[in-house]
């Protein structure tokens, strides 16, 4: 379909609730004020690696304004979980709240639910966790090494477990030890990316309300309502239709709020109470307690022609998932899926792993699992170019997959246009293309 | 020591929607006695016009004026089911998905327009400001607001529409990886030229430009918007941000925005971008997925051009002064062997 058919798609209308946004008229979780409302807050694991031995909540119980102390002894169904257990992911090994064991500085231990938040805060500082603590790995490569202890039993060897027994979500495609062999130049190296803050404006929170009617509404910011209402339904062991959750317009999402990190213990807390409860991180949790961007190291081996053509690629890498799967092993499957990148090479293989550290746990940030294979990969197309003497455009262009081409997943590729995109961004570059490669196109690989 | 530029460039495709599908959005709408329309998602708005983007999509659909569409989202109790917004996926799905919906409340509004205009809804068409008439006899119509009112009143229908979009789940091998992992693949190249001073490590970006490939754009304000927030966070991820400065060490642990650092407004720079449209097969009008790629062109394309200004070979991010400072060191070390 071409653009002269189409009638309001494709023309600029303004974004409708600009003007709301800008004027400060958006109503927000946040903004939704209801009377005797309560307050949450979290006492959290002081070490990254411990035992145990014993949490005493009576003085936090008796703080001035605190009405209600909830611990793991009042979860009513999961102890453990998993976001995507409902589609097969697992086992569950997340604490609700941390019991026998805390694995990452941060772990929620110790819910406190005060009539203010000054109240909640005072509390929940009052709440004394004695700890026997355990030695710590923080290191992708030393945590699944043999010699780093196991951070619990569903992982003993500190690496997520795919199906039939694999520890990586791999991609084997045709056999680059042949491609290496044949190659007349090998291009190794290694590449590191950093855990990083999704950093929206308004950070998690929701607020949960008691119906008369033995329901509850939960106004959340989630990115995901229905993810995030039977969640929280199936941690507490309720039937799903006595939640209903509620977002609006979300302050920044990019991926930070998909955890459902604060909604199931506030509607224990409101369910116990009877009362409104707001749980809202403060940025101090948004930066160092909910999830970030996973760090990833990657290693690549290139297998290269002395004409450009990339013959042989082998990608290991490593993602930090932090103590707890959350949605690692998704993303690590789509890291895999993506590799080796918009280019087309007869030999591909790709052991992503992921692995467990004693560090806060990572998950979803835009481009999960795919901005750390574009960093890597990119990275490396310009050493493999500088080091057979070739323009690095020429030699995307050269290898970038065209349309009818069987990629690494075996999927034929289609509706495509890096080579056309390329190209294009030559020429605003002022990057002077040789004839034969501004004949390129993506629906003709003979082409130039 | 003297402040050195160098360019860089990198091209990137990214995958509409969850990797390996299996992700439905669902839409309902329906038609309001007064003619205007209620389009209830439950997907969520995180401030990129999500609403704006599925009022375009239905109106376009529905052959009505844009401004007559209501888009509401994200209860759980009225609005059908949507996986998430994130993987790029809304657009796509929740597009498809209202492309459905409106289709069937289309159908059933043109067979209450050819009750009263006599005539069979297949002869009728839209003009997209509020009529439907006879096709060819512009002079036999009826007004979308008359036909509302027949409905409800006269004839007691619901013009209403439902849809549903799915990309069916698809399995990945354990062994070979082999599966089908998306719907298409929308495509950028940013090109980046950076300003090194070699006395102080610090990076400045002095100018970005990047072609998109993203199918039909549904509103191009709105991808651009994406383009130019995309370079700006690139920016921060290849230049300062990291929840562990010390990684993998847990400290120091950032708590804040006067340690964890991000690009001002005075580290922006000129953003220039020109964007391609190569309809999707599967997209809704050919649309793809624009929102999570635009970090992933800047960040290789910046580091691309402080190795090339700098001839080192730096492989991480955030490429931090230290950073900077220590690969001219390890650099200098090399050269006097």
């Amino acid at each position: 379909m071409s653009m002269k058919e189409l009638g309001v798609v494709g023309r600029n209308v303004g974004q409708r609730d600009l003007e709301s946004h800008a004027r400060g008229q958006t109503t927000y979780y946040e903004d939704v004020h209801y009377p005797r409302m309560l307050h949450l807050k979290m006492h959290r694991s002081a070490e990254p690696h411990a035992n145990i031995v014993k949490v005493d909540t009576r003085k936090a119980a008796a703080s001035p304004g605190v009405v209600c102390v909830l611990t793991h002894e009042d979860l009513p169904g999961k102890k453990v979980w998993n976001g995507l257990a409902a589609v097969g992911v697992g086992p569950e090994d997340e604490p609700v709240l941390a019991f026998d064991k805390v694995r990452w500085r941060g772990e929620p231990i110790v819910a406190v639910i005060a009539e203010t938040p000054e109240a909640a805060r005072a509390g929940a500082a009052k709440v004394e966790v004695e700890y026997d603590p355990l030695p710590g790995v923080f290191d992708v490569e030393e945590a699944i090494s043999g010699s780093a202890p196991a951070l619990t039993a569903h992982w003993p060897h500190n690496h997520y477990i795919y199906p039939d027994d694999h520890a990586a979500s791999q991609i084997r495609f045709g056999d680059v030890e042949k491609g290496f062999a044949e190659a007349d130049h090998i291009v190794e190296d290694k590449y590191q990316t950093s855990p990083i803050e999704q950093a929206p404006m308004e950070t998690n929170g929701c607020i949960a309300k008691p119906g008369g009617d033995g329901r509850i509404t939960v106004h959340t910011n989630t990115q995901a309502v229905h993810f995030a209402r039977d969640n929280t339904a199936a941690i507490l062991g309720l039937a799903p239709g006595k939640l209903r959750f509620l977002g609006g317009t979300v302050g920044g999402g990019f991926g930070g709020k998909v955890d459902v990190a604060v909604e199931p213990i506030s509607v224990l807390a409101a369910m116990r109470t009877g009362r409104p409860v707001k749980f809202k991180y403060t940025r101090e949790e948004e930066m160092q307690v909910s999830s970030t961007r996973s760090a990833w190291r990657l290693y690549i081996k290139d297998g290269v022609m002395n004409d450009g053509r990339i013959v042989a690629r082998k990608i290991t890498s490593y993602q930090d998932s932090g103590a707890y799967l959350r949605f690692s092993s998704y993303g690590s499957m789509k890291h895999a899926g993506h590799m080796p990148g918009p280019y087309t090479m007869p030999n591909v293989w790709v052991d992503a792993r992921v692995v467990f550290t004693n560090r806060p746990p990572s998950s979803a940030m835009r481009g999960f699992g795919v901005m750390a294979a574009s960093f890597a990969i990119e990275l490396q197309m310009d050493k493999v170019a500088k080091t057979i003497g070739m323009d690095p455009w020429q030699l995307r262009l050269l290898n970038a997959y065209r349309n009818g081409d069987m990629r690494a997943h075996r999927k034929v590729n289609e509706d495509a246009a890096m080579v056309e995109t390329i190209q294009a961004a030559a020429r605003l570059a002022g990057h002077e293309l040789p004839a034969e490669y501004q004949a390129m196109t993506s629906w003709d690989r003979k082409a130039s | 020591m003297a402040k050195v530029r160098g360019t860089g460039f990198a091209a990137v495709n990214y995958p509409t929607g969850m990797h390996l599908g299996g992700d439905p959005t669902q839409s309902l709408i329906h038609m309001t006695p007064a003619g205007d329309f209620v389009c209830t998602m439950a997907s969520v708005d995180l401030g990129q016009g999500l609403r704006t983007v599925l009022a375009q999509i239905a109106a376009e659909t529905l052959g009505v004026p844009y401004e007559s569409i209501v888009v509401e989202t994200a209860d759980t109790d009225t609005g059908p089911h949507c996986t998430g917004t994130f993987a790029s996926r809304t657009t796509h799905r929740a597009g498809n998905a209202v492309v459905m919906a409106a289709a069937e409340a289309r159908k059933a509004m043109l067979e209450v327009a050819g009750e009263l205009l006599e005539a069979s809804p297949e002869d009728l068409e839209t003009d997209g400001a509020g009529n439907i008439h006879i096709k060819g006899v512009a002079e036999k119509s009826v007004s979308v607001g008359e036909v509302a009112g027949a409905a409800h009143f006269g004839y007691g229908k619901t013009i209403a529409g439902r849809g549903a979009y799915l990309k069916p789940p698809s399995p990945m091998d354990p062994e070979t990886g082999e599966c089908d992992p998306d719907s298409t693949q929308a495509h950028a190249c940013t090109v980046v030229e950076v300003e090194v001073d070699t006395e102080t490590g610090v990076v400045e970006v002095i100018d970005m430009k990047s072609v998109y490939e993203v199918g039909q754009q549904v509103n191009p304000d709105l991808v651009k918007g994406q383009i130019v927030g995309g370079s700006w966070m690139g920016i921060g991820h290849a230049l300062y941000e990291t929840t562990a400065p010390g990684y993998p060490a847990i400290d120091p642990a950032p708590v804040d925005f006067q340690n964890y650092l991000q690009p001002g407004a005075a580290e922006m720079p000129e953003v220039a971008c020109e964007v391609l449209e190569y309809p999707a097969e599967s997209g809704p009008y050919g649309g793809k997925g624009v929102g999570e790629m635009v970090t992933n062109g800047p960040i290789p394309a910046i580091v691309n051009a402080i190795n090339n200004a700098l001839d080192v070979r730096i492989t991480q991010i955030p490429v931090t002064p230290e950073v900077v400072l220590r690969a001219l060191d390890e650099k200098r070390a090399q050269a006097e062997g």
